[in-house]
């Protein structure tokens, strides 16, 4: 009996070391460090090589599509209901159809968007979220710079070769008994907006609300009247979770994490990142959400509500999305003119 | 007469159950057994116990908030089983919205829950410390151990229930679940302004890390000496022996400096009841008399300044030209 008893504590706890070791989630050694602030300050960024070599397979760049020559007939001349690429040349225009068909819908090809008996026609609703695509692009390349610099976005960017990004997100819903039963507001669940944390679920809520609750330090050291509740700090600690699992950085990438509201004490990258949220807040708002008027039912989330861009939407784990290798530049007819409002 | 028992025991000794000595009242009911596996790693007799109204009424309210808490969780499951099981660590059970302040009972399913089970908590742990401080009496014992559970308690009620009334918000208080209580300490960091920077919170680490390392030294040197009678401490304490003398000179030796026997014990005491003593006060400064522990730590000179290494950066709400 003692031993059956002992026997059968060792088995369990065979299989408990190797359940924790083998799950994913667990990253084999070696964990590489390096220092980006100043000594003694902890600021580090850890990286794993073979997490860095998924990364680097993941993002890596489709085949160029041969440049056309400048000059030509206009597109609005030769093809009909041309509305956004007005300013291409009909051979640019093709170019850009031809990257769009192999950035986006390479499987399903041009009919994902067309009507292949009358290519003008607005019937899909494919097109139409396209033709709203193609404004935000050219709008982000031109109006968004300081997030996305001279870098530029492309279809690409966030498609990688499928006609849904992989990383959307929606208001979400979580199965709760209803009745007098605690809400708890969405947390204690893990998911991908929250990193798998007990934070709150809705992390992208200060995204999208009007005004800027994503501050929630207090800005004097003594008090004057009630600052942000702690359930603010949680979202917002929640997005701040996100935005360091999108793009596989430690908080210090931004922030030195002694004082993390203290804009002097942080890195350059949190600037850029600040603008960041300003474009995710404001195409998110102009582009993605009132799209849901326009898609399927099979498209919108649990609560009716359109998909929408998170950091993880272009960065999809790396800092730099697809390691700074600028497309935009090879493809001017993303981005050289602003876009319709 | 004097026995000796460890972690590791490997022989177990059965003879009639240990009765214990006579208290003049109050004596312990039920028949005693002996459980194995309980012997390993201690005494293996299990009971006559003693639970007294304190007892009942204790471990009664104590069911009561675990199962208003447990329930909430299954709840917010929608009663999946296999979620429960799966997100347990997970599971919350939040304490009202800011919009509820202290009201006294706001509706059950926005932290009316919280509030009941935090009641049913509190007084359970309140009648777990008179009957401990009761028991102690009865057995002709100081009451040093009640009141160490004393100072645990006075941490919990700060975080849960002081802290909250004098900020006018119960929605500052601690959620109750595994990860959540977590998430809400360095939540509760971050909102203050870094709570390193809290002379409270530091004195408290002290004496959290000091607790460990002296309970490391003392357990270390009465194993050490337990073969010249040493794990007999009282003994020890009130008629010195050769067991207490080496430890003492052993430690004279090593680092110029020896407790006795006697007052190794006060050291762990006062290092283990001030640890939630005085992080407890350092809680109850946050938010009330201090908004930004940083910025405090700034002022009072505490914070050090480092040299920059990145080019000035500047929040861009303020920056020239920002649009707001």
């Amino acid at each position: 009996m003692k031993l059956a008893f002992q026997l059968l504590g060792v088995i369990a706890l065979v299989l408990l070391t190797s359940a924790m070791l083998f799950r994913s989630g667990w990253t084999r050694p070696p964990v590489n460090s390096a220092q980006n602030g100043f000594r003694g300050t902890a600021m580090v960024q850890v990286s794993n090589p073979a997490a860095d070599a998924v990364l680097k397979m993941a993002n890596a760049l489709p085949d160029p599509i041969e440049k056309v020559a400048p000059g030509g007939g206009k597109a609005t001349d030769v093809y009909k209901n041309v509305q956004v690429l007005t300013d291409l040349s009909a051979d640019e225009f093709t170019r850009t159809m031809l990257a769009i068909t192999e950035w986006v819908a390479p499987q399903q090809g041009c009919g994902y968007c067309h009507n292949v008996e009358n290519l003008a026609d607005d019937g899909l609703y494919t097109k139409v979220v396209a033709r709203r695509m193609l404004q935000m692009t050219r709008h982000i390349n031109t109006d968004w710079k300081a997030h996305v610099a001279t870098t530029g976005v492309t279809c690409y960017t966030c498609h990688r070769g499928m006609p849904v990004p992989a990383s959307l997100w929606y208001e979400p819903d979580v199965p709760h008994a209803g009745g007098f039963a605690a809400g708890n507001r969405g947390m204690g669940h893990p998911g991908p907006s929250n990193g798998s944390t007990a934070l709150p679920l809705n992390s992208f809520d200060p995204v999208l609300a009007p005004q800027d609750v994503i501050r929630v330090v207090a800005t004097q050291r003594l008090p004057s009247g009630l600052g942000a509740s702690i359930q603010t700090t949680e979202s917002t600690y929640s997005l701040m979770i996100h935005m360091s699992e999108s793009l596989s950085v430690n908080c210090t990438f931004c922030h030195n994490t002694r004082a993390f509201s203290q804009w002097a004490e942080s890195t350059p990258q949190r600037v850029t990142a600040w603008h960041g949220i300003q474009m995710v807040r404001e195409i998110d708002a102009n582009y993605l959400d009132p799209l849901k008027g326009t898609l399927p039912a099979t498209r919108l989330g649990p609560h009716g509500d359109g998909p929408k861009v998170d950091c993880k939407t272009c960065h999809q784990g790396v800092s730099k999305p697809l390691f700074g290798a600028s497309m935009a530049k090879d493809y001017p007819e993303l981005g050289g003119v602003a876009g319709a409002p | 007469m004097a026995y000796y028992q460890n972690i590791f025991t490997q022989v177990q000794l059965r003879a009639g159950p240990d009765m214990g000595v006579p208290v003049p009242q109050l004596e312990r009911t039920g028949e005693p057994t002996f459980v194995h596996w309980i012997g390993r790693v201690g005494n293996a007799q299990i009971g006559p116990i003693y639970l007294g109204y304190l007892g009942v009424l204790s471990l009664a309210s104590g069911l009561i908030a675990f199962e208003i808490i447990g329930l909430n969780m299954w709840a917010s499951v929608n009663w999946s089983p296999i979620e429960f099981v799966r997100q347990l660590p997970w599971l919350a059970l939040e304490p009202p919205k800011p919009e509820y302040g202290i009201r006294i009972l706001p509706p059950l399913a926005e932290g009316g829950w919280w509030l009941l089970a935090g009641m049913f908590m509190t007084i359970s742990v309140l009648l777990w410390l008179a009957r401990m401080y009761r028991r102690a009496r009865a057995l002709g014992l100081g009451t040093h151990t009640a009141w160490a559970f004393g100072s645990a308690i006075w941490l919990m009620l700060v975080l849960g229930f002081i802290r909250p009334l004098l900020m006018g918000h119960w929605s500052e208080a601690v959620p109750f679940g595994i990860f959540p209580h977590l998430d809400w300490t360095a939540a509760f960091s971050i909102r203050y302004g870094n709570l390193f920077y809290n002379p409270f919170h530091m004195l408290s680490i002290a004496f959290l890390y000091g607790s460990t390392l002296l309970f490391a030294m003392h357990g270390a040197t009465i194993l050490a000496v337990s073969r010249f009678g040493g794990e007999r401490e009282i003994e020890q304490i009130l008629d010195r022996g050769t067991a207490a003398e080496r430890a003492a000179l052993f430690w004279r030796w090593t680092m110029g400096f020896n407790a006795t026997m006697e007052s190794i014990h006060r050291w762990a005491w006062w290092f283990a009841v001030l640890c939630p003593l005085s992080g407890g006060i350092g809680i109850l400064l946050t938010g009330t008399v201090v908004d930004n522990w940083y910025l405090w730590g700034v002022h009072h000179g505490i914070a050090p300044s480092y040299p920059h290494v990145f080019p000035p950066v500047v929040d861009p709400l303020t920056a020239p030209g920002a649009t707001q």
